[in-house]
């Protein structure tokens, strides 16, 4: 674990102008072969940080170090760090072939090698044929694979992807998903994607950076941001869940809309106003009597592998379920959940306080 | 049918055009080029264009415009670049193209003043006490000048294209390994060459046939194709000869077009086998 990290922000901003501030002091440790992912909407700066890594910019303030290095003043060609990205920039004035080379070229390899290089990494990228193409005569998903075998081909310690599997079908982009992360287990190297699309970054990642307006919001593992989300933002952004305000009336004792539910937290003041979330899939029907809520059926869609109904309670808060059962739309039925079900967050926890707070609770449960 | 008559009614215009101002010229031209000072049918005025005189005379006009060309593409290309990276981009512009619209004598009569003998440069010269330097009637003068006239139709194309890169594929072209010298020569100047080829075309055609810059500023030491067109013309009354002259004029013409024009659509792509 003490190993120094292959790349490292520490307290890295960016702002273009004076009044705007892209990136708020950004602190990061990247390990090396891991699969990271930078999650976040739109606009969030996923692409500058993605920018800052591979030089082709400087923050406006703190560090970046690669291998313990630092690296603020080392050119993009100097970085050993190549980019597919957003837009793919492709060389439209080089063909297929010459576009994967380019890189080959410039490290002046032998032109067997070259050859061997660049069409093993068309084939990776299920582009074997496609060589002497123009880049004009590909179709969007495939610009965006040979800008994928562009980056791979040269080996890098880290490959930066930028959003790079969204202008694929849905089959060829779950492939893709697979083979990229084989790829990135197999090479051993480091992969830093950025998405904007929660399912595949759940898919992929060995770690997620959840972003909102420069600024991290939560970092962990998949299943710790699914399970255990900080707050409103990265329960809303991460998946489809159920989010309402609720009061910590004491500990394990929460509030939620005018009844008390049994939940696992403890610790937190009495009477605080707190936010909770209930996935839709921790969500059970039952029958009125049975269940812990009443809710009234608004709407039902079949989803394939299960229903997804839109419920309402009494107070008129929103409850998304998801069952294999099916309910009557207008139906009164109840809903069943675990205590564990229930995750308390608290309005304005930084990851620091939220982290610890989980701890703790892990004890206890070692405890007991 | 209605449509059909309307695209007819449209092409009148054009056609009227091509006719009076192209065709009917060069056909005239042509005519012309077949005769001699006394009005008899001859093909001497082709072979005299192939003596040592207009040959000389040919070769110095496309040295003259070389030479214009090249200048005029050496301060044009990186100030279109420059252009490209500053803020109010289109006002840069406007203030290097405004003085082309400035009427042409009257640019090269101000020239006279500032480059005559009692003008500001040698004015300058004095004070630093080099003395008056013979600077109007010069190669220099004459290739100044003319790069002035012709270097906003140098930096236009190469603006337009410079301005319509993708700047990701200069971030792209450094991510992958190229210096900044690389970049240029692999990725943006293949990319920026048809706009260079206009540049050319719009730069060195017309240098070929000035003749009243090298009136003025050069004095008559520099003779070129246009020169010598409009000596055959006005001085020599020598139509056939002049004529003969615009048609080789034309013809060159054309074969720059040609060779500048073309769009080689991934001809710079080595791939390993074509
Ligand atoms: N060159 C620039 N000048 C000024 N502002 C910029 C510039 N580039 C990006 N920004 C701003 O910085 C913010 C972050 O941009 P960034 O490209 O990093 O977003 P992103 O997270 O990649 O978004 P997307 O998912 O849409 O690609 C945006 O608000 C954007 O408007
Ligand atoms: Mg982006």
């Amino acid at each position: 674990m003490s190993e120094t990290p292959i790349i490292r922000f520490e307290n890295v901003t960016k702002s273009y102008d004076a009044e705007t501030t892209v990136l708020d002091s950004i602190n990061l440790e990247l390990e090396r072969g891991k699969f990271y992912t930078l999650l976040g909407p739109s606009g969030c700066g996923k692409t500058t940080i993605l920018r800052l890594i591979a030089g082709f910019m400087q923050p406006s303030n703190g560090n970046i170090y690669f291998n313990g290095k630092l690296i603020n003043n080392v050119p993009a060609n100097e970085r050993q760090v190549n980019t597919v990205f957003q837009d793919y920039a492709l060389f439209p004035h080089l063909n297929v072939y010459e576009n994967v080379a380019f890189g080959l070229r410039i490290k002046k390899l032998g032109k067997k090698e070259i050859e061997q290089k660049v069409l093993e990494a068309l084939k990776f990228v299920n582009l074997s044929g496609y060589e002497h193409r123009e880049i004009e005569e590909m179709s969007g998903g495939q610009r965006q694979r040979v800008a994928i075998a562009r980056a791979i081909v040269n080996d890098p310690e880290i490959i930066l992807l930028d959003e790079p599997l969204s202008a694929l079908d849905l089959k060829l982009r779950s492939e893709m998903q697979y083979e990229l992360r084989e790829l990135q287990q197999r090479l051993g190297k480091t992969f830093i994607f950025v998405t904007h699309d929660q399912e595949e970054a759940l898919a992929m990642s060995d770690e997620i950076f959840v972003l909102n307006e420069g600024h991290i919001e939560q970092s962990g593992t998949p299943m710790d941001i699914y399970d255990e989300p900080i707050n409103r933002f990265v329960a809303d952004f991460i998946g489809e869940s159920n989010i309402v305000s609720g009061t910590m009336v004491a500990d394990f004792r929460v509030l939620i809309g005018g009844k008390e539910f049994e939940c696992v937290d403890k610790g937190l003041n009495p009477n605080e106003k707190i936010d909770i979330v209930i996935r839709p899939e921790d969500l059970e029907i039952t029958s009125v009597e049975k269940g812990k809520m009443k809710v009234k059926v608004d709407t039902q869609l079949f989803r394939g592998v299960h229903y997804e109904l839109s419920t309402y309670d009494d107070e008129g808060n929103e409850w998304l379920v998801h069952s294999t059962k099916k309910a009557e739309v207008g139906e009164f039925i109840g809903l069943d959940f675990d205590p564990e079900s229930i995750h308390v967050m608290r309005l304005n926890e930084t990851e620091e306080e939220f982290d610890k707070r989980l701890e703790s609770y892990g004890e206890d449960a070692y405890a007991n | 049918m209605q449509t059909k008559n309307t695209k007819t009614l449209y092409l009148i215009p054009y056609f009227t055009w091509i006719v009076l101002f192209v065709i009917a010229p060069i056909g005239l031209i042509t005519y012309y080029s077949f005769f001699d000072l006394s009005g008899n049918f001859t093909f001497d005025n082709y072979r005299n264009f192939f003596s040592s005189v207009y040959l000389t005379l040919t070769l110095s006009s496309f040295w003259y415009a070389f030479l214009i060309t090249l200048f005029s593409l050496i301060i044009a290309y990186p100030t279109a670049y420059w252009l490209t990276k500053t803020k109010h981009k289109q006002l840069w512009l406007l203030l290097i193209i405004i003085p082309s619209w400035i009427n042409l004598l009257l640019k090269t009569y101000a020239f006279i003043g500032i480059f005559g003998l009692y003008g500001p440069i040698n004015a300058f010269l004095n004070v630093f006490g080099i003395g008056e330097q013979q600077i109007l009637f010069t190669d220099f003068s004459f290739i100044f000048v003319s790069v002035y006239i012709f270097i906003p139709f140098m930096i236009l194309p190469i603006f337009n294209a410079l301005d319509k890169l993708n700047p990701s594929l200069i971030d792209a072209s450094r991510d992958l390994g190229a210096s900044s010298w690389t970049t240029f020569s692999k990725v943006i100047f293949p990319l920026t060459v048809n706009g260079v080829k206009a540049g050319i075309q719009a730069v060195f055609i017309p240098s070929l046939s000035l003749f009243m810059i090298t009136r003025l500023i050069a004095g008559n030491k520099v003779i070129t194709l246009g020169t010598a067109i409009e000596q055959q013309f006005l001085v020599t009354q020598n139509w056939g000869m002049g004529s003969t002259i615009a048609v080789f004029l034309i013809i060159f013409m054309v074969i720059i077009m040609i060779i500048t024009g073309q769009r080689e659509k991934g001809a710079t792509s080595n791939g390993k086998n074509k």
